[in-house]
């Protein structure tokens, strides 16, 4: 039996299934938060140098991994679209965009409320710090473009040749803010070296797992109204019973 | 192929010279946002002669974010864009050749421009030295990174402040690497890294940009 393995890569057919699957994830992501905040906030001990302050971390960590993640799996979609002229995958790269940017936001807000009072400094030009910062610039730019962008089909195409170029460029920056760091002051933040509690662990990755499950969960939501609203004058939408009534 | 190059190379040049004004504004804005620094921050030669590099870099990134808007719009305007993606010759070759042009009317006064500016923040020689070839290896991939901005943002309304949003990010790793080479002199350093790193910048945009800059017209034309 030969699989389709385009079939879901029709908005007609992923409409449903997205529909299907939000609930889903929408409820093993809010199960696992808890989870994972508990462990992190109650469970986990209290850290021999930084206190109840790195706590945070629980929040910080999934957010900036998932921040980069993301850039990478929109840049996929975009390539995709690109590639095989698929309107779905540009559609998911459009909305996968503000999740990630959220997830930036976040990273950089809990990063400042845990440096003030580790490094007793709201923001420090660290290497990582720097590289977040441009990462969030470069979503804020995508998602400019592709809604300055009247014409659909444009948008998609501009906004995916410029999140590939962004993507070559992703490692080229890192690695310039992290060599212009060094040569100004030397690394002066580092993660103690010391492992982790194994109760740290499970709350780190309970989050980082709940983190990406909100995300999918997200995507999808925001997937099903982009389709509406591009496919709106088709006739399948409106034999759809959520739009008939 | 180079004759092409040579042909729109001239072509441009020609056009940039019977429009001599606009030149002249992007070198004038450039010298005014550095004369600028001094009056912001005050005038204590040791705190100037430190922030000289930075400030010139930062200044030549912003007039040449000024200038870019005009790469294409002048050719998309009056349809010439059109018939040149519609030419049997290489449209990649044909957008490099706007960026050599691009970058000979924007870029080359801001280098030239730039020692003189360097004086005025009291730069050590060696340092100014520097800070010229930096800028010679550095302002072309501006140009070069710019085209893809501007050729995404062709006819689009708030273009050119959606261009620097765009392109600014992407530009950093050049303006980094030009300022670290004259940090690196200024304290003892050799600044061959900075330079090599700059120079490979170079070549990769060089071969780079101009297709993606095709691609991108395509899609803005389409």
């Amino acid at each position: 039996m030969a699989i389709n393995w385009f079939k879901y890569s029709a908005p007609t057919t992923f409409y449903g299934l997205a529909g299907k699957l939000i609930p889903w994830f929408a409820l093993s992501a809010a199960i696992l938060f808890v989870i994972g905040l508990y462990i992190g906030f109650a469970v986990a001990p209290v850290d021999a140098q930084q206190g109840e302050f790195y706590r945070i971390i629980f929040i910080h960590v999934p957010t900036s991994i998932l921040s980069m993640f993301l850039y990478l799996v929109m840049a996929g979609y975009a390539a995709l679209g690109l590639v095989f002229n698929t309107r779905l995958s540009a559609m998911m790269a459009t909305a996968i965009a503000p999740t990630g940017a959220l997830f930036a936001f976040i990273s950089l807000w809990t990063g400042a409320l845990w440096g003030k009072p580790m490094w007793g400094a709201w923001w420090v030009w660290d290497a990582r710090l720097t590289s977040e910062l441009i990462l969030l610039f470069l979503y804020l730019g995508f998602i400019a473009l592709h809604a300055s962008i009247d014409d659909p089909r444009r948008a998609d195409r501009a906004s995916a040749l410029l999140a590939i170029v962004g993507s070559v460029n992703v490692p080229i920056i890192y690695f310039s803010v992290k060599w212009w760091n060094t040569l100004h002051q030397g690394s002066t933040i580092k993660f103690s070296g010391t492992s982790m509690h194994v109760a740290m662990q499970q709350a780190m990755f309970t989050v980082l797992l709940a983190c990406w499950l909100y995300a999918i969960a997200v995507v999808l939501a925001r997937v099903r109204s982009i389709i509406l609203e591009r496919e709106r004058d088709t006739v399948w939408i409106s034999e759809l019973p959520e739009v008939r009534s | 192929m180079l004759g092409l190059l040579v042909l729109v190379i001239r072509r441009d040049l020609v056009l940039a010279m019977r429009r001599r004004a606009d030149v002249l504004t992007t070198l004038i804005f450039f010298v005014m946002v550095v004369s600028l620094f001094p009056l912001g921050v005050g005038p204590e030669m040791d705190m100037l002669r430190k922030m000289a590099a930075g400030v010139l870099w930062v200044a030549a990134l912003l007039s040449s974010m000024l200038s870019l808007g005009r790469l294409f719009s002048a050719d998309y305007l009056d349809g010439t864009l059109e018939q040149m993606m519609l030419a049997p010759q290489s449209l990649s070759m044909l957008v490099l050749g706007k960026m050599v042009a691009h970058w000979m009317v924007s870029g080359l006064p801001l280098v030239l421009m730039a020692p003189v500016l360097g004086l005025q923040f009291d730069m050590p020689v060696q340092a100014l030295g520097v800070l010229i070839i930096g800028l010679l290896l550095g302002t072309p991939v501006l140009s070069m990174i710019g085209a893809i901005g501007a050729a995404l943002t062709l006819g689009l309304r708030g273009g050119g402040v959606l261009l620097s949003l765009l392109v600014l990010p992407l530009c950093i790793p050049v303006l980094i690497f030009g300022t670290g080479a004259v940090e690196a002199v200024s304290t003892g350093l050799s600044a061959a890294s900075h330079l090599s790193l700059l120079g490979a910048l170079l070549v990769l945009a060089l071969v780079s940009t101009p297709w993606v800059t095709a691609q991108a017209l395509r899609i803005s034309m389409e």
